[in-house]
């Protein structure tokens, strides 16, 4: 056997294992364990939040080794098909605190009502203030909704839905890091009210990091993330021509 | 457990179904979520049901099922680096405006409705 052939065998390899569904479902899973072990192992601090994490270090490994985002997606994709029922697994926390929902009957959509139409205004104002285009403002708009209805509405109003999804992922992300501790600094001290700020500004993945332990905020969390999908899509077309967008 | 996965799946299917048919402005898994939340207040399971075990399980690792659309980040690199001051500064203070706005909001809702509930109390004792 040749040394060339050997060598051609390598490549051949390198390449059927970076595109192969193998790769990113392995690589998912296996940053993903670590980066929870260590979470755990350090007591829980908010600043290693295994969803940042593995974020941050498939993106270096994924640069490093110089593969495309689309290769990494044929195994990955499977992990996403999964968004959906836990999408829907989120009526149970809600469900398990229905009782005292009552309580708050005012507050909730109040409260998702103004949250919701502040994050549109604040998006385009400050995109604007700051140097940003039109295209740049059209796509931070919807961000606060959960990102499939993210995506949506960028497409429907002039926005460009892939970095829609890239921005809705990201303040989600910060919700999951800074959330608790923004609340902590104006003293929103009301698991009711926490729940729906995290809910509103920052929908599932703000949402993963309170589900475990704070069964409360976890369950008006869940209730905002729904109401402000909802909230987010009415609110555009009003908004967005006040905003001086047509 | 896998009978809580199928009940969790065709909650989901029938969401989908619901938002197409009626064109509602939602996505399919957040109806599948209201659809669940009608069918667990009529049905009320035991707490160790299996869909109420399948919900727990997937909710654990929530952060998981984030992670590769997260990493979709590396297709947009080049907007951060052309126009990192209205993209970061959009993206933080939209976000750090809308948590103070609804947590406040929610703050002071709460109040006038514990205060409206205890004149009431307070109006049907005397």
């Amino acid at each position: 056997m040749t040394a060339g052939s050997w060598a051609q065998r390598w490549t051949e390899t390198g390449e059927w294992l970076v595109s192969s569904p193998l790769f990113g479902l392995t690589l998912t899973l296996a940053v993903y364990a670590a980066s929870r072990a260590l979470w755990l192992r350090r007591g829980r601090p908010a600043a290693l939040q295994p969803v940042v994490v593995s974020m941050a270090v498939i993106v270096a490994v994924l640069l490093l080794a110089d593969v495309s985002y689309d290769d990494y997606l044929e195994g990955a994709s499977l992990i996403i098909l999964l968004l959906g029922p836990a999408t829907v697994a989120l009526a149970v926390p809600l469900h398990r605190q229905l009782a005292t929902l009552r309580s708050a009957a005012l507050a909730v959509p109040g409260a998702i009502v103004l949250g919701s139409a502040a994050a549109i205004a604040a998006s385009v104002l400050l995109v604007r203030v700051l140097g940003g285009d039109e295209l740049l403002e059209r796509t931070l708009a919807p961000k606060s909704a959960t990102s499939p209805v993210a995506i949506a509405l960028a497409e429907t109003y002039g926005g460009l839905p892939p970095l829609t999804a890239v921005l809705t992922i990201l303040t989600g992300t910060i919700g999951a890091l800074l959330g608790p501790w923004l609340l902590d600094r104006v003293r929103v001290r009301d698991e009711r009210a926490r729940g729906l700020a995290i809910g509103t500004s920052s929908h599932g993945i703000g949402l993963a990091r309170i589900i475990d332990g704070h069964p409360v905020e976890a369950a008006y969390g869940s209730l905002a993330m729904g109401l402000t999908a909802l909230a987010t899509s009415l609110l555009m077309p009003v908004m967005l021509p006040l905003l001086g967008l047509p | 457990m896998i009978i809580g996965f199928v009940v969790l799946l065709a909650c989901q299917l029938v969401g989908e179904v619901l938002v197409r048919v009626t064109g509602a402005p939602l996505p399919g898994p957040v109806a599948g979520m209201v659809v669940l939340l009608v069918v667990l207040s009529v049905r009320r399971p035991r707490p160790d049901a299996p869909v109420l075990r399948a919900a727990d399980s997937l909710l654990t690792h929530l952060q998981l099922l984030f992670v590769p659309v997260g990493v979709g980040v590396v297709t947009s690199l080049a907007v951060f680096r052309d126009e990192t001051l209205p993209v970061v500064g959009g993206l933080v203070g939209a976000w750090v405006i809308c948590v103070v706005v609804t947590g406040l909001t929610a703050v002071g809702l709460l109040r006038v409705q514990a205060a409206v509930a205890r004149r009431r109390r307070r109006g049907a004792r005397a």
